[in-house]
């Protein structure tokens, strides 16, 4: 019987967690179209979620792209494929890695601490404080950190693309002996828009996944200490769960024939 | 001064007032009345639910039964807009001060100004050093983070918050709780002063005494979700009620017991 018990609360404690996400979403939604608006807030975001989130990414893309050059090069040696190297660095990079390792660092980076402040507020009734001095803590705390992931993402795996790329081009052509132009050449090639597009679609649904979680998991917080630990677990867990997901959803509708 | 001729009608109004959470039932049909101007403190111990009492209040958690009428108007379930409407008419001063930490004092005093009421910046913040003033603050204390300040400095910047917009009804949510007694007196006076230089309601919950002795105008007690007993601060010592007799005298023994377990 308790086993029993045991599945039927947690069913019941995830569909009433999608009903509070649900609820949550669609308060996000109204208070896109009507004021007030918070530019502040969203503008300290931006910089938070894009510029600050550079380094992470860049170094992730730098070093995937380098690894994936070394990689696809030794495999494809094998059957004396070489030349694909360039084709395979430049497709793996924009279609899936950038947007999906972008995604997850940036789950960790800003979903936590998104999760963490907000779980504080909440805790700290500083949330409640807002309601009382006539500010919507949706609108305010909220919708900017949303958008701000909505937009920052895509801009940041386009940088991250070029790194990504940049990586394996260094590694094809100091220590694999490739041509500089002939790769560079063989890169765009075979690269069609359809690739970036995809990517950057990826980007902007990740964006929105992690902030939406990390605002979702901290709004919920509650219990002090423990309770903003567990936000932020929660926080980061479900925006990477949600990411591959997603990913493996996005590819299927844009490439699957 | 609350017992004029003709009595006007309440301030706020709490009606059979029910609210209980997954394994407990917190208020169990609370009847309470404010008049215009008046200061009711409300007492009782930790866990009786007067915290959730004001919360329904302003609106942050929903009764589950019963009416809350402001002015004679039903402030129960009102949509976004309207609660921000409503919001405007009301301070409050959170017990562990609730101060933005990410603003500098200013701000945090300004907010409801800025944000709220959509005041210019170098203006809310000529109103903000005065409410800091009123409360005894100088202008360099205006320019630190709440973090950099004692638990006594950050409770009057709290109040100078919740008086910031000259509200109509103003919540106090165990004002003196974590001070010492002589900073405890500090913020009581200070209640006592700002309320009565705004003309304005408060509704004060506490389990110090000595606080609701010195701020009140009437004294309620509540306790297992009811309101058991109303009267003026003078008539508290021989109140004649168990219940507030055992409290106001701090005994271990009587018949009020003391869940072991919070909700």
């Amino acid at each position: 019987m308790g086993f029993v018990q045991a599945i039927g609360r947690a069913f019941l404690t995830l569909l009433s967690t999608i009903g509070r996400l649900v609820i949550f979403v669609s308060a996000i939604a109204a208070s896109l179209v009507q004021p007030p608006f918070y530019p502040r807030q969203l503008g300290r975001q931006l910089v938070q979620i894009g510029y600050y989130s550079l380094p992470v990414v860049g170094l992730t893309t730098l070093f995937t792209g380098m690894v994936l050059a070394l990689q696809s090069y030794t495999g494809f040696a094998r059957f004396n494929a070489e030349s694909a190297v360039a084709t395979v660095v430049v497709l793996s990079i924009t279609r899936e890695l950038a947007p999906v390792l972008a995604g997850l660092m940036v789950a960790g980076r800003i979903g936590a601490a998104m999760a963490a402040e907000i779980g504080t507020m909440r805790v700290t009734e500083q949330i409640d404080a807002l309601t009382t001095l006539s500010t919507d803590p949706i609108r305010y705390l909220v919708l900017p950190r949303v958008l701000a992931g909505l937009l920052m993402l895509p801009l940041l795996v386009v940088v991250g693309d070029i790194i990504g790329v940049f990586g394996g081009f260094l590694i094809a052509v100091y220590r694999l002996d490739f041509n500089a132009a002939n790769y560079l050449q063989a890169t765009l090639e075979y690269l069609e828009p359809i690739d970036v597009i995809s990517g950057l679609v990826k980007a902007a649904t990740f964006g929105f996944l992690v902030s939406l979680m990390g605002c979702f998991h901290g709004f919920n917080s509650r219990g002090g200490a423990q309770g903003v630990g567990a936000a932020t677990t929660g926080a980061v867990v479900s925006a990477s769960i949600l990411i591959l997901i997603c990913n493996y959803i996005i590819t299927q509708l844009f490439f699957a024939r | 001064m609350t017992q004029s001729a003709a009595p006007p009608p309440p301030k706020i109004a709490l009606a059979g007032v029910h609210k209980s959470f997954t394994d407990k039932s917190v208020l169990r049909g609370v009847d309470l009345e404010i008049g215009r101007s008046e200061s009711l403190v409300v007492i009782g111990g930790s866990g009786t639910g007067k915290s959730v009492m004001i919360k329904c209040i302003l609106g942050l958690m929903r009764p589950d039964a019963g009416d809350i009428e402001v002015d004679g108007d039903s402030v129960v379930g009102l949509s976004r807009s309207e609660r921000s409407e409503f919001m405007t008419r009301v301070g409050m001063l959170f017990q562990g001060s609730a101060l933005f930490d990410s603003l500098p004092v200013w701000e945090n005093v300004a907010f409801g100004l800025i944000q709220g009421r959509r005041m210019h910046r170098a203006a809310a913040r000529e109103v903000a050093l005065a409410k800091l003033a009123q409360v005894g603050l100088t202008e360099d204390v205006g320019n630190l983070v709440p973090a950099e300040l004692s638990g006594g400095m950050q409770k009057r910047v709290a109040l100078a918050r919740a008086i910031a917009t000259d509200p109509e009804i103003i919540f106090f949510d165990e004002p003196t709780t974590g001070l010492d007694p002589i900073m405890g007196d500090v913020i009581n006076e200070l209640i006592v002063q700002c309320v009565r230089e705004l003309g304005a309601t408060a509704l004060s919950i506490t389990h110090d005494m000595a606080s609701a002795r010195k701020i009140a105008d009437r004294i309620a007690m509540l306790h297992e979700g009811r309101i058991v007993w109303v009267g003026p601060p003078a008539a508290i010592d021989d109140s004649g009620n168990p219940y507030v007799d055992q409290f106001v005298h701090g005994r271990a023994e009587g018949p009020i017991r003391m869940p072991v377990r919070a909700r």
